[in-house]
C-alpha cells in the first residue's frame, strides 16, 4: 500500500478560502447519508416485517418514516448543499466565505444542532405531521436564524467575488436558499400552546393548509433537491470532464423557467381532492409544462460531456454524474406524467409515488452527490487521488443495482395495487378487500427492502474509500478501464 | 427592450430582488383565492369544531404520523365512494389545523372511519392489529392505554382559538369538564352535547377508572366523517 505524495492541490488554502467549514460539511453529509439510508432500510424491512415495530412508541414505522426522510432530505442533502455551494461560491467569484470562519462555523454546528433536534423529536412524538415539514415550532425558529446567516455568507460572498460575473452554479444555489426561505417560513407558521411546551397548531387549516404544504412539499422537492443539486451539476460535472458547460444560452433560460414553473407545479399533490378544479388544472398544467426546462437542463449537463465521451471508460465518477443527470432526466418524465389527472388517478396514494421519488432522490440527488464528494475530498484533503477508483466503480454497480430493484418493485406495486383498488367482479361488487391488496404487496416490499439494503452497501464503500483517502492511501491496484 | 443578462449577473441584489419575484408569481396566484373565493368550502351543515377529547385524540393521531399511512380524503370515484363512503368535502376539514389529508394509502382511508367499527373492535386493533386483521401490517400501540395527561386541554382550545376555530367563551372554559365527561358513561351529557352536537359518549377503552390516550383516540376515530348528514345536501352546495 503506497502513500500518497502531498503533491499539492492546497490551491484553495493558499487563497485564503475557508476549506475548514466544507470539509466539516462533506464529513457530515457522509455520516448523515448512512444514517438516513439504514433509516431508510429499517421502515422498509418494518413494511415487509410488521413485527419490527416492537410495539415501541419510539421505533414505529410513524416515527421512523421522518426521520428517514429528513435525514437523507435535510440531513444527507443538506449538508451536501453547504459543502458544494461554499466550496464553488468561493472558487467561482475567487473569495473566501463572506463573515469569516466564525459565521461559517455557527452555520455548521447549527445545522448539526437543527438535524439532532428534529429527529430526537420525532422519536419522541414532537412532530407538526405536516409532510417534510415536521420539526415543531421551535426546532423552525432555531432553523430560520441558521438559513439566515447561511444566506448572509452566501450572498456577501457574491457581493465581495473578485470575478466580474457571478457563475450559473450559484444563481441555482442562491434560488434555492432564498426560495426554501420562503417556503419554510410560510408553511411552518404556527401558533404554539405554551411557550414552554413542544407543540403548537399550524396557523393554516383544511384545504389551505393542503395547498400551503404542497407548495411547499413540492418545491422542497423543486429547490432543495433540485435547484441545489443542478448547482452541484453546473460545476462540477464540467471541472470532472475538463470541458466548459455545453451553453451558456441554455443556462439561462434554464434557470429562469425552472424556477418559474416549479413553482406552480404543488396541486398536483392534491388531485381530485377537496381542493378546487381549477387549482388541480393549473398545476398539472404547470407540471406538464415543466418538463420542458427539466429536459433544457439535463440536455446542458449531458451535452457538456460532447467530445468527451470516452473518459466514461476510465472515470467512474464521471459515470455517478452522468448517471445521476440521466435519472434526472427520467425522473423529470415521469413526475409530469403523474402529474396528468387521469395518470394520477390510479397512481396516487400508491407505492408508484414512492418508486418515482426514490428514483429522483436515489439516482439523482443522492448520484450527483457521491460525484460531488468522491470529487471533493481529495482536494478537501490535499490528496493526490482517491484511495481507489475500481471501489467507486464497484459503489456505482450496487448503488446502481439497488435503484434499480427499488424503482422497479415499486412500479410493479403502486400499479398493481392501484388496479387492484378499482378492479369490479362480474356481478358488480369490489373484487378486493383493502386487506388483500395490502397482502399482495409482500414480496415487492422485501424487493424494495433489499434495493435498500444494496444501496447502504454502496454507501459503506465510499465512506470506506473516503476514509482511506483522507489517510492519504493509494490501494495498490489495476487503472481503471485498461484491458485486463 | 430587453436588458442583457450580464447586467442580472453582474448585480448580486438584483438577482435576487428578481429571484424572489420569479418565485412569488405562482404560489399567490394559487394559494390567495382559496381564501378569498367563497365557494372554495361547500356550504353545508354540521361540521362543527372537535370536543376537547376528540382534538386531544386527533393530536395523538398528529404525534404517532397516521397519515404517512392513513389518507383521510376520499375521492370521487366509483369505486373509493363504494368502499370509504361519499367523497371528502373541504368543508369537513376546514377545523384541521394541521390538515391530515395524506399521500399514500398503506392502509385504507380513514376519512369516513367513524361508526364502521365497534370501541372493542379499534382497541384490540390498537393493540395488536393482527389479531383482529391476520394480513395487517400496521405497527402495535399497546402503550396508548397509559393516561392521556390532558391538564392543559384549555390552553389547547384557546391556541386553536387563535388559528380560527370558533370555540366559544363557554367551550373554551369548560374543555376539562366536556372532557372527562364524554368518556364517562355516567356523566351528565347535556351540556357537552349542546355544545358539540352528535358527540360520540362513551368508555371508549372499556377501563372506566381513568381517560386513557386510547380513550381520545378511539373517540376521534369513532367521529371521523360522521359529522355531515348527505340526505340533507343539495348538488348546488357542493360547487366550489
Amino acid at each position: 500500500m503506497a502513500t500518497a505524495e502531498a503533491t499539492a492541490d492546497n490551491f484553495g488554502a493558499m487563497a485564503g478560502y475557508n476549506e475548514a467549514v466544507v470539509r466539516k460539511f462533506t464529513i457530515a453529509a457522509t455520516f448523515w447519508g448512512v444514517v438516513g439510508f439504514a433509516a431508510g432500510v429499517m421502515i422498509a424491512l418494518q413494511l415487509a416485517f410488521p413485527v419490527l415495530n416492537f410495539d415501541l412508541e419510539w421505533l414505529s414505522f410513524g416515527r421512523l418514516r421522518p426521520v428517514h426522510t429528513s435525514a437523507v432530505v435535510f440531513a444527507f442533502g443538506g449538508n451536501v448543499l453547504f459543502a458544494t455551494s461554499f466550496y464553488v461560491v468561493q472558487r467561482t467569484c475567487r473569495a473566501p466565505l463572506f463573515g469569516g470562519p466564525t459565521l461559517a462555523g455557527l452555520v455548521f454546528w447549527g445545522y448539526q444542532i437543527f438535524i439532532v433536534m428534529a429527529a430526537l423529536g420525532y422519536v419522541l412524538g414532537i412532530t407538526q405531521s405536516k409532510e417534510y415539514a415536521e420539526p415543531e415550532w421551535f426546532v423552525d425558529l432555531w432553523l430560520t436564524i441558521v438559513w439566515v446567516a447561511y444566506l448572509v455568507i452566501f450572498l456577501g460572498t457574491l457581493m465581495i467575488r473578485r470575478e466580474p460575473h457571478i457563475y450559473v452554479a450559484n444563481w441555482f444555489f442562491l434560488a434555492f436558499i432564498v426560495t426554501v426561505a420562503v417556503l419554510h417560513l410560510v408553511n411552518n407558521a404556527a401558533v404554539p400552546v405554551s411557550f414552554t411546551g413542544a407543540k403548537s397548531y399550524t396557523v393554516w387549516s383544511g384545504v389551505q393548509d393542503a395547498l400551503t404544504q404542497w407548495w411547499y412539499g413540492h418545491n422542497a422537492v423543486g429547490f432543495f433537491l433540485t435547484a441545489g443539486f443542478l448547482g452541484i451539476m453546473y460545476y462540477f460535472v464540467p471541472k470532472q470532464v475538463n470541458r466548459p458547460i455545453y451553453s451558456y444560452r441554455l443556462s439561462i433560460v434554464h434557470f429562469w423557467s425552472l424556477i418559474f414553473l416549479y413553482i406552480w407545479a404543488g396541486p398536483h399533490h392534491l388531485h381530485y381532492t377537496a381542493l378546487p378544479d381549477w387549482a388541480q388544472t393549473l398545476g398539472m398544467t404547470f407540471s406538464v409544462m415543466l418538463w420542458m426546462p427539466s429536459w433544457g437542463g439535463m440536455i446542458n449537463g449531458l451535452m457538456t460531456l460532447s467530445g468527451a465521451w470516452h473518459k466514461l471508460r476510465t472515470d467512474p465518477v464521471l459515470k455517478l454524474l452522468v448517471t445521476s443527470i440521466a435519472f434526472y432526466g427520467m425522473s423529470t418524465f415521469e413526475g409530469p406524467v403523474m402529474s396528468i389527472k387521469a395518470v394520477n388517478s390510479l397512481s396516487h396514494y400508491t407505492d408508484w409515488t414512492v418508486g418515482h421519488v426514490h428514483s429522483g432522490a436515489l439516482g439523482w440527488v443522492a448520484f450527483v452527490s457521491f460525484g460531488a464528494i468522491y470529487y471533493l475530498v481529495p482536494k478537501l484533503w490535499q490528496r493526490e487521488r482517491l484511495y481507489s477508483i475500481r471501489l467507486v466503480n464497484t459503489h456505482f454497480w450496487i448503488a446502481t443495482i439497488g435503484i434499480v430493484f427499488y424503482i422497479t418493485a415499486m412500479w410493479v406495486s403502486g400499479i398493481m395495487q392501484g388496479l387492484m383498488w378499482r378492479t369490479y367482479d362480474a356481478l358488480g361488487f369490489l373484487e378486493y378487500s383493502f386487506v388483500e391488496t395490502v397482502e399482495a404487496m409482500n414480496p415487492y416490499y422485501m424487493i424494495r427492502a433489499l434495493g435498500g439494503i444494496l444501496f447502504l452497501i454502496g454507501s459503506l464503500i465510499m465512506v470506506y474509500n473516503l476514509w482511506q483517502t483522507t489517510r492519504g492511501r493509494i490501494r495498490d491496484e489495476k487503472p481503471f478501464g485498461m484491458p485486463a | 427592450m430587453f436588458i442583457k443578462h450580464s447586467t442580472i449577473e453582474t448585480r448580486p441584489l438584483l438577482l435576487l430582488v428578481l429571484i424572489i419575484v420569479t418565485i412569488s408569481i405562482g404560489g399567490l396566484v394559487e394559494i390567495v383565492p382559496l381564501y378569498t373565493v367563497e365557494t372554495t368550502i361547500e356550504r353545508v351543515e354540521g361540521v362543527r369544531p372537535y370536543t376537547p377529547l376528540e382534538q386531544m385524540g386527533r393530536n395523538i393521531y398528529v404525534r404517532e404520523g397516521c397519515y404517512l399511512c392513513h389518507s383521510q380524503m376520499i375521492r370521487p370515484f366509483r369505486d373509493e365512494v363504494e368502499r370509504y363512503g361519499h367523497y371528502s368535502l373541504a368543508a369537513e376539514s376546514m377545523y384541521d389545523h394541521p390538515f391530515q389529508w395524506g399521500s399514500k394509502r398503506t392502509g385504507p382511508d380513514l376519512a369516513r372511519v367513524g361508526g364502521k367499527y365497534s370501541n372493542d373492535w379499534h382497541v384490540t386493533h390498537m393493540i395488536d392489529p393482527r389479531s383482529v386483521v391476520p394480513e395487517s401490517i400496521m405497527p402495535g400501540y399497546p402503550f396508548m392505554m397509559r393516561d392521556l395527561g390532558a391538564d392543559d386541554v384549555q390552553a389547547h382550545l384557546e391556541a386553536l382559538r387563535i388559528v380560527g376555530v370558533p370555540y366559544s367563551d363557554d367551550m373554551v372554559l369548560n374543555a376539562a369538564i366536556d372532557l372527562a365527561a364524554q368518556a364517562d358513561p355516567e356523566a351528565d351529557h347535556e351540556p357537552l352535547l349542546a355544545r358539540y352536537p352528535k358527540a360520540v359518549i362513551g368508555d371508549f377503552d372499556g377501563d372506566p377508572s381513568r381517560v386513557s390516550e386510547m380513550d381520545a383516540l378511539v373517540a376521534y376515530l369513532q367521529m371521523l366523517g360522521t359529522l355531515v348528514d348527505f340526505n340533507d345536501v343539495q348538488p348546488a352546495d357542493l360547487t366550489q
